[in-house]
Parts: C-alpha cells; structure tokens; sequence
C-alpha cells in the first residue's frame, strides 16, 4: 500500500471556470422576475375575480367578456398565462430533474411536461386573441349588456 | 439529489419546511393553473358551456377550495419573496428565519382579508 501523496498547500484546487450554456442561471433569474411580476398580476386578478363585488358568485360569461373587451385585461390576462405558465413549467422541471432518477424517466416526464404547456400556452392565447364578446347566435340574458339589441 | 440519511445541516426547521412547502404549493398551483386555463377557454365555446363549468365553482365544497387555493398561491407568493430578499440582500442568509416569519405574517393577514370576504359571499346562501 502506498502511502498518499498529498499537494503542497494552495496547489490542488483549481475553481473550472464556467463553461457551456448559461440557461440554467437564465431559468433561476426568470424564476426571480417573473416571480415578483406574477405576485402583482395574480394578487390583482383574484382581487378582482375573487374578492370584489359577490366574489365568485359573479363571474359568469358576461364577467368575463366584460373583461376580455377591454385590451386592458387581454394584456394582463396574457401576461399571467406566459409568465405563469413558464415559471411552473421550469418549477415542475426541477422537481423532476430532483426526483427522478432513470434518464428515460426524466426525459419522458419532461416530454409529457413541455408537450402539456405548450398546448395550455397556444390555447390560452388563442381564446385571449380569437375571444367573441358577443356571439351570433348565443342567449342575450347571458351577454355583456354592451352587446346591444 | 443528495440521499442523507443522517441529519444535515439543512434538516428541519423554517429553511427546510419553507422549501418543502414552496415545492408542494407550486406543484399544486400549476396543476390547478392547467385546468384553469382549460375552464377558462370555454368562453370560446359558448356563453352557456362557460356558464354551466364556473357554476360548480361556487358550491361551498369548492369555497373551500379556494380557500385551499389561495392559501397555496399567499404562501408561494409571500415565501418567494423571501428567497428573493435572501438571495439578494446582504445579511439575507442571517435574517432568514425572521424573513420566513414576515412572510408568514403577510400570508396571515391575506387569509384574514379573504375569509372576511369570501365566507359570506360563497356560504351567505346557507346562513
């Protein structure tokens, strides 16, 4: 058995520098921003959907056209679904790159993961930007009273 | 991820269960988020359908899922917040136990503002 070999003092470790992509700083500081945006925007729409008023007994078809109507809301609306839905994207990515362990385990959980937002995120932005206050068609007691005749 | 099976130095106490508790309230408010969106885009399809889904938000069992709700979503915000201050202000790390009791503060003040609202207007039709 030989006996170790031991380096002078202040010889041996040597900090790497950072090398390959920089995504992961860029997740962990967008989980930051976005973080304290999403405090505002959803502090805000439970206000208003939750609180205000009869709470939720007021949200109905025309409580949101309302809303949706006003560029206002569409931009605040679609700025929650973004930031949120990329933030718990990320969150959710980290709890499974924790937990678990098989690689074909992590890479189908995040597959099934990505696959699920992107369809949340497209859908929502659809209905924000395809949204019809006023349907032809629909029962008027349940329009927006702007709907008119 | 580290399998310690002996105490670490980050067992217990406010800066473990925060983070267990960060981890369980955003899990639950993404899955929440995913349906929500899914509800929501039934505005698209027709004044009624969107009606007929919301309506079973407002059953007192589903009052109190949103107190659940936004028990969970107070906490996420209020406890993110902290490790924010803890990741970016100096004596962050020191004060973080006194930071986590602020946020639980606020957090208790919110739920006291939302009860004050929420409990009348989702049970005032039993009472």
């Amino acid at each position: 058995m030989s006996a170790p070999t031991i380096p002078a003092p202040r010889t041996g470790y040597q900090r790497s520098k950072a090398k390959g992509s920089s995504l992961e700083l860029a997740a962990w500081l967008f989980m930051r921003l976005s973080g304290i945006i999403l405090v505002v925007l959803i502090f805000g729409h439970l206000i208003v959907n939750l609180w205000m008023g009869d709470g939720v007994h007021r949200l109905n078809f025309g409580f949101v056209a309302g809303k949706l109507a006003s560029p206002f809301w569409q931009i605040w609306d679609l700025t929650m679904l973004w930031l949120a839905m990329i933030h718990g994207t990320n969150g959710v990515r980290t709890i499974i790159l924790d937990y678990a362990e098989r690689p074909g385990t992590r890479l189908t959980l995040q597959m099934v993961l990505y696959a699920a937002s992107a369809v949340v995120i497209v859908l929502g932005t659809l209905v924000i930007f395809t949204f019809e206050p006023c349907p032809t068609g629909a029962d008027p007691s349940l329009l927006p009273s702007f709907c008119g005749a | 991820m580290a399998k310690a099976s002996t105490g670490t130095l980050y067992r217990g106490r406010e800066g473990m269960w925060s983070w267990v508790a960060h981890r369980v309230t955003g899990v639950g408010i993404f899955f929440f988020l995913l349906v929500h969106v899914l509800d929501t885009a039934l505005v698209r399809v027709s004044p009624g359908a969107y009606n007929a889904v919301i309506d079973t938000y407002k059953s007192p069992l589903m009052a109190f899922g949103e107190v659940v709700l936004v028990a969970a979503i107070a906490f996420h915000a209020f406890n993110g917040l902290r490790v924010i201050a803890v990741d970016f202000f100096k004596g962050g790390t020191k004060h973080h136990k006194t930071l986590f009791w602020v946020a639980m503060g606020l957090w208790a003040v919110v739920m006291v503002g939302f009860l004050w609202r929420h409990i009348p207007n989702s049970l005032g039709g039993i009472f």
